[in-house]
């Protein structure tokens, strides 16, 4: 199976400052494959170049097989694009929005009309088909900018950072229309710093942070191969004796503000050591993708 | 920097039409300015000025004034259009970094903005056109002939104010251009008075500036005078539309695709 976008050697330079250094990976059709990082790692720009919006410094990049950014244009055609700041056409309505945005592929027509009814519907914007962008709310905006980016019936959707800033209500019908597209065989390419998002969505995804790829796998396979089983979280820690925090029997210990991790492939003696404690407010858990993330990415604030 | 060759592709038609669409939506005001301003020039300047002056190189002053202003009106035109309208919408508006992630390309959209750029010119021309046929200021039918070179002109000016889009920092960054390019033409082109009345060094040097052939080429056919050195000035109009356009295309790759 060939993949739908091969980057090899893949680097980005502005000026003295490498934003993307040397990345490889390549991903495979019908999935959805995620990068996950924090803020300034690399990822919108990586996005960019997948677009041919961003000539590469350094590398290889191929997309449908069509090397880019040289084939940018015909690469774009099959292609549907969520970027992360909301840039509709605030002259325009809903349906003008996605009527104009099919001109640019060329769209138009019975066929056009039947498309954009069939996307309002299936993002839930049928109801507000003629009111002005302005009027619309950020989670309705998104909403209509992935309408946008389907109006192609595109092979790949890339989105950025598509449920920053969104209620939990959107979030959670965003989540499920990527779930859709993706069950209807499309390959989805999204970034985040959402732990939960890439948890859910992601079949692969890569963790990046600096410009290069820490990391590579499934949500399940980074979590075995970085870190314990079970987690212990006691918050508001400082206010609790020391001594107590380093009895805890067996545990790989971390800080993260005022909240002390203890990491461990069987919590229960550590649970049996701290139940009841007065005051003392505490969480047991299984590890997740955060717990990698912050182990591959450190823990000091990124910008 | 991407220095290639920009293609012409017929895409760049759904720029032009976004642009139709817009205007549309707000023809009221666009029509007010169209017709007001120059109804406003031609009676203030044309009844009032005309009174004291009578005839001006051999024509009613307000024929004199009317042709100069179907010039100059497709130059400020065009050069808003490809200043506000183009910066608002590749660098606050992001319009551009949408159309970019579909097929269209840079060169594309410059087309498409250019086009549109000398549509409006049109759009004034027609309007100016008729105010001033209204005030008995147009010799005949072949003042129609003048639109067509309204359209060129406004491609014209539509390639330099677009360069100055694609490079500037800011809205605030126009005032630049105005002063030392667009408010020199509008005194010293021959909109108001023949560029034969200047002194020798400057009339070579309005020689070299655009509106100059403009308004040459415009003045006789809206006065039924004979026209002189055509090629001359389609040429030089042409010109700055093609290289302006070319810069226009390099300077704003290098801002939109990084």
């Amino acid at each position: 199976m060939t993949a739908v976008i091969e980057a090899r050697g893949l680097t980005k330079r502005f000026n003295d400052n490498t934003v993307v250094r040397e990345i490889d990976f390549s991903v495979s059709p019908a999935q959805c494959f995620g990068f996950l990082g924090p803020n300034g790692a690399g990822k919108t720009t990586t996005l960019r170049m997948i677009l041919g919006q961003s000539p590469l410094s350094a590398g290889s990049l191929s997309v449908f097989g069509l090397s880019v950014p040289r084939h940018g244009s015909k690469v774009r055609k099959r292609m549907g694009v969520v970027p992360q700041t909301d840039n509709l056409d605030p002259d325009f309505t809903v349906v003008e929005n996605l009527r104009m945005y099919g001109a640019y592929f060329d769209l138009r027509g019975d066929g056009l009309a039947r498309r954009i009814d069939e996307l309002l519907e299936f993002v839930e914007l049928a109801d507000r088909a003629h009111v002005k962008i302005s009027t619309l709310s950020g989670g309705m905006r998104r909403r209509l900018t992935i309408a946008r980016a389907l109006i192609n019936d595109p092979e790949l959707v890339v989105l950025d950072e598509p449920t920053t800033g969104l209620d939990p209500q959107a979030r959670h019908m965003i989540w499920a229309r990527l779930r859709d597209l993706r069950q209807s065989g499309k390959t989805l390419l999204l970034t985040t710093h959402y732990m939960e998002e890439a948890e859910r969505l992601c079949d692969d995804l890569v963790i990046m942070d600096h410009g290069q790829i820490v990391d590579q796998g499934s949500p399940p396979q980074l979590i075995q191969r970085h870190v314990e089983k079970e987690v212990v979280e006691i918050r508001e820690a400082a206010t609790v004796a020391n001594g107590l925090l380093d009895s805890l029997s067996g545990c790989r210990t971390e800080w993260v503000g005022d909240t002390f991790y203890c990491y461990t492939d069987d919590a229960r003696p550590v649970v049996a050591q701290i139940d009841g404690i007065d005051k003392l407010v505490f969480l047991h858990r299984p590890a997740n993708l955060e717990d990698v993330f912050l182990k591959l990415t450190g823990r000091d604030l990124k910008d | 920097m991407d220095m290639s060759l920009p293609r012409l592709k017929s895409r760049s038609l759904a720029i032009w039409k976004r642009n139709a669409l817009v205007w549309r939506k707000l023809i009221g005001p666009s029509l007010m300015i169209n017709f007001g301003e120059p109804l406003l020039y031609l009676l203030g300047l044309g009844y009032g000025l005309g009174l004291f002056i009578g005839e001006m190189a051999g024509m009613d002053y307000l024929t004199f004034l009317a042709s100069g202003i179907v010039a100059s009106s497709a130059m400020t035109t065009a050069t808003f259009e490809g200043l506000y309208s183009v910066y608002t919408r590749m660098v606050p508006q992001h319009t551009y970094d949408a159309m970019l992630a579909t097929p269209i390309e840079v060169d594309d959209i410059l087309a498409g903005e250019m086009l549109w750029c000398a549509t409006k010119s049109l759009i004034n021309g027609v309007a100016i056109l008729a105010v001033a046929a209204a005030l008995g200021a147009v010799s005949g039918p072949s003042a129609l002939l003048a639109l067509p070179i309204v359209f060129l002109i406004g491609l014209c000016f539509a390639g330099p104010a677009m360069v100055i889009s694609a490079i500037s920092p800011g809205y605030d960054f126009f005032n630049y251009y105005f002063t030392l390019a667009i408010t020199p033409m509008f005194i010293l082109c021959g909109v108001f008075y023949p560029v034969d009345a200047l002194p020798e060094p400057l009339q070579a040097f309005v020689q070299l500036l655009p509106l100059t052939h403009a308004v040459a080429l415009v003045r006789p056919l809206v006065a039924g005078q004979p026209l002189s050195d055509v090629p001359l000035h389609l040429v030089v109009l042409l010109a700055y539309a093609v290289i302006g356009y070319y810069i226009a295309v390099v300077f704003a790759r290098r801002r939109l695709v990084v």
